[in-house]
């Protein structure tokens, strides 16, 4: 039965790892860009939360609302002003900027609103729970589960049944032919990134309402993101959620086991994987 | 008015230059062939054309105005569509995508569309689920001038359609292209294939090392002549 316990709950705390890592594999999938920087961004979007919270006294769900837009022009502006700048057929030099820009976010956040650790409250929903025969299921984890699987459907149907997802996978296969076919391809890239920091604010708000958050705690969230894309697959978004709850699952069960092993765990499964399918387990046939 | 005019139009890749001073004409409707061997700078030509490779903005003008420094998407906007040499149809787009995007971001204004695509190329309709790079060559070709022809161009640039293709296959390509330029488009075709280029074109312009080493209307070119202009030799 615990054990039963453990495999539910991690894979509902891979839903939380998939909302890391969704906007992450957006990116990579895209323009075969490693942000460095996501999870500081996701921080970034917690404190943002916050801050509205704070200032307009909002619920946080609707203060992930206000902030989406926010977030929207944020990712395009970096992405326009900075990353663009860098993309090119040499990956080391967007990894430093993106690398720079983590530490500069991180201290900036310190700076603005100390090492003290914050939390959002989502009030009684935090403590809700569903009793499934013998199991207690919370409402907040299924959540943040469901609303994994709501934004990966959303972005397939952006990516698969609209015009602006046709011209993300053309300029992903070949950015100069799709420049032939009147793509700009560098406003294809800040759309993305708009719409990867919209992914990122929703994973900020479960991110804040799961648990305590302080600036240092980005480049952890983004070792899992990036974990969770590389299981997954680099660029497939379904692969990316199966990714985030082998982590997940990996995780509970670990500590269900003995409590100093589950960040542990997550590791050791990603690297079982990685050396059982190098490519991830649904790898885009055409990469 | 010329529809399209180049004026000492240079090109290079790094240092090295592949276009010495090239001046073209093209008239509207008009169809020009432009042959020449292995790396005479054809493709380069229609790259400089088409915004892939930057040129001088003076040095090629449409509707005498000049857009050699705009970007390949702001030159599609304004008419130009190419066919790349090697087809290159995007691998994560089926047949049906592959040509709709083709029409991004542009309102319908011609004649052409999914259904007159397809009217022109029936062999693409039963394959139009099917991912554009599964097809055979000669389909793959089909496509690639098919999502050219979706954005309605003014002038289509078309780089060796031939290339690779059995003569049977290369036969029916050929065969689109009065319909194409009964539909408004003027045609720019480079071709090593001279019989079919002769064929089609109003006028042959042959280059060699990046250079126009011939040009004349086809009735007025005898075989000797490009032969010279085509391998640098002396007309026997």
């Amino acid at each position: 039965m615990i054990f039963l316990d453990s495999l539910i709950q991690g894979i509902l705390l891979g839903g939380l790892y998939a909302l890391f890592a969704a906007g992450l594999s957006l990116v990579f999938g895209i323009m075969r860009l490693v942000n460095l920087a996501h999870g500081d961004l996701i921080v970034f979007g917690a404190y943002l939360i916050l801050l509205l919270v704070s200032l307009l006294n909002l619920n946080v769900f609707v203060a992930t609302l206000v902030a989406a837009p926010f977030m929207f022009v944020l990712g395009w502006i970096l992405q326009k002003f900075i990353l663009n700048r860098v993309l090119g057929d040499d990956i080391l030099p967007p990894l430093l900027v993106t690398f720079g820009l983590s530490i500069v976010m991180q201290n900036v956040l310190l700076e603005t609103w100390s090492a003290d650790s914050k939390r959002l409250s989502a009030g009684a929903l935090e403590t809700a729970s569903l009793t499934i025969g013998p199991i207690n299921v919370g409402i907040m984890p299924l959540l943040i589960f469901i609303s994994a699987i709501v934004v990966i459907l959303v972005l397939n149907l952006i990516i698969y049944h609209t015009s602006l997802g046709r011209a993300f996978r053309a300029t992903s296969d070949d950015p100069v032919t799709a420049s032939l076919m009147g793509i700009k391809p560098k406003n294809i890239f800040s759309v993305a990134t708009g719409l990867a920091m919209i992914v990122a604010i929703i994973a900020a708000l479960y991110l804040g309402v799961r648990s305590n958050f302080d600036p240092s705690i980005g480049p952890a969230r983004l070792i899992y993101a990036f974990e969770a894309v590389i299981i997954g697959g680099l660029g497939s978004l379904w692969g990316t959620l199966l990714g985030g709850i082998i982590i997940g699952v990996a995780q509970t069960v670990g500590a269900t086991i003995n409590p100093e092993w589950q960040i542990l765990s997550g590791h050791i499964a990603f690297l079982l994987v990685l050396m059982v399918r190098p490519r991830g387990l649904l790898p885009r046939a055409f990469d | 008015m010329a529809l399209l005019k180049t004026q000492d139009l240079t090109a290079f890749y790094g240092n090295f230059q592949a276009l010495f001073g090239i001046n073209i004409t093209l008239n509207q409707n008009e169809t020009l062939a432009i042959i020449g061997a292995n790396g005479a700078g054809k493709s380069s030509l229609l790259r400089s054309i088409s915004g892939v490779l930057k040129s001088p903005s003076e040095s090629i003008l449409l509707d005498d105005k000049p857009i050699g420094h705009l970007d390949a998407d702001e030159i599609t906007s304004l008419g130009i569509a190419m066919i790349p040499e090697g087809r290159r149809l995007f691998p994560s787009l089926n047949v049906e995508e592959n040509l709709m995007i083709g029409a991004h971001g542009k309102k319908q204004t011609g004649y052409w569309n999914l259904n007159n695509v397809y009217d022109l190329f029936p062999a693409l309709k039963e394959k139009h689920n099917q991912p554009g790079t599964s097809l055979s060559g000669g389909e793959q070709q089909m496509v690639a001038m098919g999502r050219a022809l979706m954005s309605n161009p003014r002038l289509l640039l078309c780089d060796e359609i031939s290339l690779g293709l059995a003569p049977v296959v290369i036969k029916n390509l050929y065969e689109a292209f009065p319909k194409i330029k009964k539909c408004g488009a003027s045609l720019i075709i480079v071709e090593q294939d001279i019989v079919q280029a002769m064929k089609v074109s109003d006028r042959v312009c042959c280059m060699m090392e990046g250079k126009i080493t011939l040009s004349g209307r086809p009735d007025d070119l005898s075989m000797g002549m490009i032969h010279a202009a085509y391998f640098g030799e002396e007309e026997s």
